[in-house]
């Protein structure tokens, strides 16, 4: 709607953590609307957009609300009303957020939300994996994968792009790995306020509340004569969001240098493993990738940047010519394979390609990964590559404590 | 009563307008308005429409006027004239508008949009009672039969005010 009055100076490059770096990007896109609820490790996001208000660098409104539910609630009135929402949560968060994300999807708010990954309870814990982006999985959002601060301050400038694009107008999740990103001060080489602002641009108003000229019912109720047409049009513009996700990405390159794909890797062109992978465990598997080239062995990485909508067709080209594929989970699989098993299986399974497909569940609630972890892993698969079948199962934890566990045999 | 007939049977809008507009029964996914926002009117209002009453003004296919969701109601307020002060107080407490009020004499129910709360009952100040409820079973010539007496333990309130 209006550009914050205040501009801030920042530096060429600023250190921060992820929840500054988010912070800053929300300040930046001058969102009208920020209804949130702290829950660790997301509230230093809102902490910091609430100091940026204080300090009178947001014109915006800030509301703090009494629940998650009533934080996505208020955005998405808000939002309905006419104005940019956004708002920040992790886990449990985000669990009692989850019924008003399928509100704000099917009503087709764009509303940008900065997901940092937590595990969910029980047993508590603070730290992180992926289970809460999991947990919104089919809520209809888009979303997408930071490693950094810095993408994630790239990509929460992106979202909102995306969303409030018209043939989109669909919410955004941006996730960054709890601590790992979200309190672990690095450079990030932001725009200039004038500079993201120009970028993100005015809020365009679709059939908003608050256009009095031609009244409208947000929120209303279909049954079985219309649910479906909705629900097969918000899917549609989901499908159709991948070619202004990299539009936007391409405009943002032009801007910053910084180049995102729907689908970054790093040395798969001729890799024999290649593991797929998300959130910081995608830096710690390219120096591990880095280690295991040295010994001249062909290994590659893969990060769904958009995780949502699902990526088969760049999956299957980019997937093509390994010999075996190692889908890293980080969220407790629930009596299945993990969801990037799913989709990458998804992708190949019509295309020629035949790789050894297996799924490692690890790093649960923070249980910490390193290069060692990644290149046992990779050895591994590098094995089974050796040996022409899995080792006797499809999924098999890594990192925990006590017996073996695999799963879904494949010996017989 | 020929006024309270024609407005309390079924007040439905699109009175004598003829849209131009696709029927939203006929449109596909690819047609419907994004996120089911509905609009209540066709084309861009001029404000002057809060001085048309309801049955007058040209609501669009997609106002909630145009649903019928009297089958909610297990349980129905019937309107007794005779008793009937037009003090407004239903007109006023009903959540849904579906107390039809004109010139601030009282002209009927909307039935299509009643819920059957039973608000405008409690609301009713008159002894006895000028809304009463009865079941969706019984005829409202026929609950006009059996409308209870006076009770003379309580006050009457059956001046009409200005």
């Amino acid at each position: 709607m209006y550009k914050n009055k205040r501009t801030m100076e920042l530096k060429k490059v600023e250190v921060w953590d992820g929840n500054l770096a988010n912070s800053h990007a929300l300040r930046q896109a001058s969102v009208d609307v920020v209804a949130a609820y702290p829950i660790t490790p997301s509230t230093g996001t809102v902490e910091g957009y609430a100091n940026h208000h204080a300090n009178g660098y947001v014109d915006g409104e800030f509301v703090m609300v009494e629940s998650e539910h009533a934080a996505m609630s208020g955005c998405i009135g808000a939002s309905a009303a006419g104005a940019r929402a956004a708002t920040a949560t992790s886990s449990q968060g985000l669990a009692l957020m989850i019924e008003t994300l399928y509100q704000a999807s099917g009503m087709r708010m764009p509303i940008v939300l900065c997901m940092i990954n937590r595990a969910l309870a029980a047993p508590l814990n603070v730290n992180g994996d992926h289970s809460d982006m999991y947990l919104a999985n089919q809520s209809g959002w888009i979303s997408m994968d930071a490693c950094t601060p810095e993408e994630s301050y790239d990509l929460v400038l992106c979202a909102f792009r995306i969303a409030e694009h018209k043939s989109v107008r669909l919410p955004v999740i941006v996730n960054q790995d709890g601590f790992l990103t979200s309190h672990k001060a690095q450079n990030v080489r932001p725009l200039s306020d004038e500079q993201a602002y120009n970028f993100v641009g005015d809020y365009q108003e679709v059939n908003s509340l608050l256009n009095f000229d031609k009244p409208v019912t947000h929120g209303v109720q279909t049954e079985s004569d219309w649910h479906f047409e909705h629900k097969a049009k918000q899917h549609n513009a989901m499908m159709g969001s991948v070619k202004i996700i990299e539009e936007v990405f391409e405009e943002y390159a032009k801007l910053s240098g910084r180049k995102y794909n729907l689908i970054e890797s790093y040395l798969v062109e001729d890799a024999d493993v290649v593991l797929v992978c998300l959130g910081t465990t995608y830096q710690t598997a390219q120096m591990a990738a880095d280690k295991l080239r040295a010994e001249g062995k062909k290994v590659g990485v893969v990060l769904p940047r958009v995780f949502r909508p699902t990526q088969l067709d760049t999956f299957a080209k980019l997937l093509k010519n390994a010999k075996a594929v190692v889908c890293m989970d980080r969220s407790a699989p629930g009596g299945q394979t993990g969801l990037i098993y799913n989709d990458v299986a998804a992708a190949l399974f019509n295309t020629s390609a035949r790789p050894l497909l297996s799924n490692v569940i690890y790093g649960l609630g923070g249980r910490d990964i390193n290069i060692e972890n990644l290149k046992g892993i990779f050895n591994h698969a590098l094995e089974e590559v050796a040996n022409g079948k899995l080792d006797g199962s499809i999924q098999r934890f890594v990192g925990v404590r006590g017996p073996e566990l695999k799963y879904y045999n494949v010996e017989a | 009563m020929a006024k309270e007939k024609d407005l309390s049977t079924r007040v439905v809008p699109s009175l004598g307008g003829v849209s131009t507009e696709k029927s939203i029964w006929d449109m596909g996914w690819d047609e419907l308005v994004q996120g089911a926002a509905c609009f209540s009117f066709e084309k861009e209002i001029d404000h002057t429409v809060v001085n048309t009453q309801p049955e007058n003004r040209q609501y669009a296919e997609t106002n909630s006027m145009n649903k019928y969701v009297g089958d909610w109601r297990i349980i129905k307020p019937v309107w007794n004239v005779d008793l009937c002060i037009d003090c407004q107080n239903c007109w006023l407490y009903c959540p849904d508008t579906s107390i039809i009020s004109r010139d601030k004499e009282m002209v009927g129910i909307d039935y299509d949009h009643c819920k059957g709360c039973g608000i405008c009952v409690q609301v009713c100040p008159t002894n006895p009672k000028s809304l009463l409820m009865f079941s969706e079973t019984v005829k409202n010539e026929e609950a006009l039969t059996q409308w209870p007496s006076k009770d003379k333990s309580l006050p009457d309130n059956n001046e009409k005010g200005e």
